[in-house]
């Protein structure tokens, strides 16, 4: 439980390629911790990105007003796929959290051994669950259960307010994909 | 206490418009400010005020001169390029002392440059911008709520002064979403618009106009102008100043810029550096008093922009030379980072020797 943190400074990068629905998965964060009454920022990524292309965003999680919402080297790093796991993996902090969709990467990456990984195969578990669109919050899941910093039942809570009217009827299988990347976490411990 | 909610910053000033009592909006999209005219177009309507996606810059800002000379809270919103596009109509506003909100959220430049976080207009806001002896009044907010608590304020600000007021946010100040609160705070209890253009069946014709053409007639307008932005310079300057009184360092930065220099400062403080900042609201009027007294302790100055020294000559010019001003900067994308801010510090200081 190294990476288990309470209190925070917090500084988290969401990346992968667009249509993994990273700006969501960001989106969720930062609606959860300020649910839980945190001090956030969210920021996305805002170049010609199409989807196909890289998306990321970045989320500060505090308990004091936060200063740049810019992430130069993270705390937690949440990557959906192989080349966002290349560009990013080099500036995680030591003692950081890597938590990457080994769906798309098979590969382990050299690293500090001062960082944790958990290796989650978050397409797979997505599709089990019937909706291959959702393994970003199975991804999300194992990151909320590892951290501890923010609960995976806030986070479910905060799905309506994240996801758009027009989707409301996926909230349940969101909901279940958080629960079921936090129960991998747990149980891979 | 209303609940906070999350929202981006082109989002949240948008809103914030609305419940400023903003009538009209007209805008022409370009990144990084999309969200503003994209959430307009599906809130003016459900309001039943006006929104028009004009054909270019020249034609919204035109159109808010039109909508502004009949009296109503008017607004438009660009990034960098397309802001220059507008200065000859913000130029007319002027002259026309028209009330109207301008949002700019700065890009990188000069030419198209990118679309990258910048605070390089700030000469262009604060100077006038556009043609002829004329000041708008600049707001620089450094967080989202900021941005939210500021544009009634605009509002307010155009209307009693009949002034066109610059809102100055950034690339990120517009895509960062924060939690936010929607305060509806008292306004200001304003002039009647007796000016507007409203038909003027049963009164004195009223001529809205940027054209003096007898002699002497735009001397005597220009003395009028400057009369007013005396009063401006005198009633609304606004500045946060943060342990200032002992400090051998203070820090200068607006908007963005300033949210990284506060916990610089925070840092040189733990190391036992005497730092403080100042950090001015509105841009123009500029808080040359609040600078130029901090300047009579001796210290030195550090400002910090997302440029390449443009508000340093605000505060070289309240310093008046007493102590050093010193400028660190990045510009066209280039963010400082708080520990770039941190070792400026401390190149300039000599910290406390621990007992």
């Amino acid at each position: 439980m190294q990476n288990t943190k309470q209190n925070s400074y917090e500084e988290i990068i969401v990346a992968g390629f667009g249509g993994q629905g990273i700006m969501l998965a960001g989106r969720l964060l930062a609606q959860t911790a300020m649910k839980a009454g945190k001090e956030v920022t969210y920021m996305p990524s805002y170049g010609a990105e199409v989807r196909g292309g890289t998306a990321n965003c970045m989320v500060i999680i505090a308990d004091e007003p936060i200063a740049s919402p810019l992430v130069d080297k993270p705390d937690s790093l949440i990557v959906m796929n192989k080349a966002s796991l290349n560009k990013f993996a080099s500036r995680l902090k030591a003692g950081g959290l890597l938590v990457m969709n080994s769906s798309l990467i098979d590969t382990k990456p050299q690293l500090d051994d001062s960082i944790e990984i958990i290796a989650i195969p978050a397409d797979e578990i997505a599709v089990e669950l019937g909706n291959k669109k959702i393994a970003n919050m199975v991804a999300l899941g194992a990151y909320f259960q590892k951290r501890g910093i923010l609960s995976p039942d806030t986070a479910a809570a905060c799905l309506p307010d994240t996801i758009a009217k027009r989707y409301h009827k996926t909230l349940p299988v969101n909901t279940e994909a958080i629960h079921r990347g936090a129960e991998f976490t747990k149980d891979n411990e | 206490m209303s609940e906070r909610i999350l929202m981006c910053g082109n989002e949240a000033l948008a809103e914030a418009a609305i419940i400023a009592g903003c009538d009209a909006y007209f805008g022409y999209p370009i990144t990084p400010q999309n969200e503003i005219t994209a959430y307009m177009s599906k809130r003016m309507p459900e309001e039943g005020r006006v929104f028009v996606q004009s054909e270019s810059e020249l034609a919204a800002i035109n159109m808010v001169f039109g909508a502004s000379a009949t009296g109503k809270r008017t607004m438009t919103s660009s990034s960098s390029p397309g802001i220059s596009l507008m200065q000859e109509g913000i130029s007319y506003l002027a002259g026309a002392e028209l009330p109207s909100v301008i949002v700019n959220v700065m890009r990188g430049g000069p030419g198209l440059g990118n679309i990258a976080p910048s605070q390089g207009d700030y000469f262009q806001a604060t100077r006038g911008g556009g043609h002829g002896d004329y000041r708008t009044i600049a707001l620089g907010p450094s967080t989202v709520q900021e941005l939210v608590d500021c544009m009634p304020l605009a509002f307010d600000l155009a209307d009693q002064y009949r002034i066109p007021v610059v809102v100055l946010a950034d690339g990120i100040l517009g895509q960062m979403m924060e939690p936010i609160v929607f305060n509806k705070k008292p306004r200001r209890s304003l002039p009647p618009k007796d000016w507007a253009l409203t038909g003027a069946k049963g009164r004195e014709q009223n001529i809205v106009r940027s054209l003096w053409l007898p002699e002497g007639s735009l001397e005597k307008h220009n003395y009028k102008l400057q009369a007013k932005y005396q009063q401006v310079q005198k009633n609304e300057v606004l500045c946060e100043q943060y342990e200032v009184d002992d400090a051998e360092i203070i820090v200068i930065a607006y908007g963005v810029a300033a949210r990284i220099v506060r916990s610089a400062v925070k840092k040189a403080r733990q190391e036992g550096i005497k730092a403080g900042w100042i950090r001015p609201i509105t841009l123009w009027p500029f808080p040359t008093m609040q600078i130029a007294k901090a300047a009579d302790e001796l210290s030195i100055f550090l400002v910090v922009e997302m440029s390449m020294g443009q508000m340093v000559e605000d505060v070289k010019l309240a310093v008046a030379g007493k102590v050093p001003v010193v400028f660190y900067g990045r510009a066209g994308g280039g963010v400082p980072s708080v520990d770039q801010v941190l070792e400026k510090i401390k190149q300039l200081t000599i910290p406390v020797k621990k007992q």
